[in-house]
């Protein structure tokens, strides 16, 4: 198996960003390879919102459109 | 008896101790945003959503600075073009505010933009997502325009409250159309008189906010006009100032209008 992804390696789309898709990846691991992990955030998978509780069980298989958002300033 | 009585605002169940709205957009820093926000007197700031950034996360989040139990942080929909957007925007807002453990998770600032110059409200979208979001039992403060025939029926879809704008926002035109904004009141109010009705958009300095309360708002929404002022901490001071000076004088009653003069000494015992 190589080791670079190949054409047909499965992808994400992260923040807009396509992003390679881990192994046995959830929503909660993806939070943790960004860093995320302890951050207040809320996930939006394919349009639906997430709640945090489901985000360890919640498995990634490839073309998953992901949104990580957060608050900030505003009026 | 207290010469400053007042009822407090209640919007869609929960009190407000202000009647000013705060936004926290604009500042040069979180720190300057919160010093304001203290010195405003405001007990509720309306915050945006937006994507995490995914590289340099260990930088500030803006929870840092804002305590959600000192301050109801209200969700704005703030750069949605579309119904859709609005929602979806709504809902990754009010799963943030269930994650802080907030009261007040349903609460929304919806707007729904209909032009990027202007940033007018598009009143189709607006009346679609009130709809919608309200059948989702969210609480709906809805930013409109001053037509007072959107206003009416955005009451009637169930928005908790209709903001007004009172110019285009960051405008810093103050009240553009007070008499429409006076229909509006009427209308709003009409059988209704705790009807909550807020000034949202283009305020610019602490007399356009006396303005809105002597016209009998029950509160004003701004952002711009003290993150941007030359002294920003100043500023929220006179918005504060200003806002109980106009609702004070709301309360009060004011003198009419008159053509001509009436002396203020009497005619009677005049020696000349």
């Amino acid at each position: 198996m190589s080791d670079v992804p190949g054409a047909d390696a499965p992808m994400i789309m992260v923040n807009g960003e396509a992003k390679p898709l881990a192994p046995l990846a959830t929503l909660m691991t993806v939070l943790e390879a960004a860093g995320l992990a302890g951050r207040p955030v809320a996930i939006e998978l394919n349009g639906e919102v997430v709640p945090r509780g489901r985000f360890a069980e919640c498995r990634l298989t490839g073309g998953e459109r992901i949104e990580i958002v957060t608050f900030v300033g505003g009026g | 008896m207290n010469a400053l009585a007042d009822t407090p605002l209640v919007v869609g169940g929960m009190t407000l101790t202000s009647r000013l709205i705060v936004g926290t957009g604009k500042y040069a820093t979180y720190a300057d945003m919160a010093r304001c926000l203290a010195a405003s007197g405001t007990d509720c700031v309306t915050v945006a959503v937006r994507r995490e950034r995914l590289v340099n996360s260990a930088g500030e989040n803006i929870l840092d600075h804002l305590d959600p139990t000192t301050y109801t942080l209200l969700p704005n929909t703030a750069g949605c073009y579309s119904a859709d957007d609005a929602v979806r925007v709504a809902k990754l807002g009010r799963e943030l505010l269930r994650d802080l453990g907030s009261a007040a998770a349903d609460w929304v600032k919806l707007e729904v933009l209909g032009d990027k110059k202007t940033l007018l409200p598009d009143p189709v979208g607006t009346l679609e997502a009130t709809e919608r979001l309200v059948a989702d039992g969210f609480t709906v403060l809805v930013y409109t325009s001053d037509d007072p025939v959107v206003a009416i029926r955005l009451k009637q879809l169930g928005a908790a409250s209709v903001m007004p704008a009172g110019s285009p926002i960051g405008s810093g035109q103050g009240i553009l159309n007070a008499n429409a904004l006076k229909i509006c009141l009427e209308y709003l109010k009409d059988g209704d008189p705790d009807y909550p009705v807020i000034v949202d958009a283009g305020v610019g300095t602490a007399s356009d906010v006396a303005e809105a309360m002597e016209l009998g708002v029950d509160g004003v929404l701004l952002n711009t006009a003290i993150a941007q002022a030359r002294d920003p901490l100043r500023m929220a001071i006179a918005m504060r100032d200003a806002c109980a000076a106009g609702r004070n004088a709301f309360l009060a009653g004011r003198i009419p209008r008159r053509r001509y003069a009436t002396a203020s000494s009497p005619d009677e015992g005049r020696m000349v």
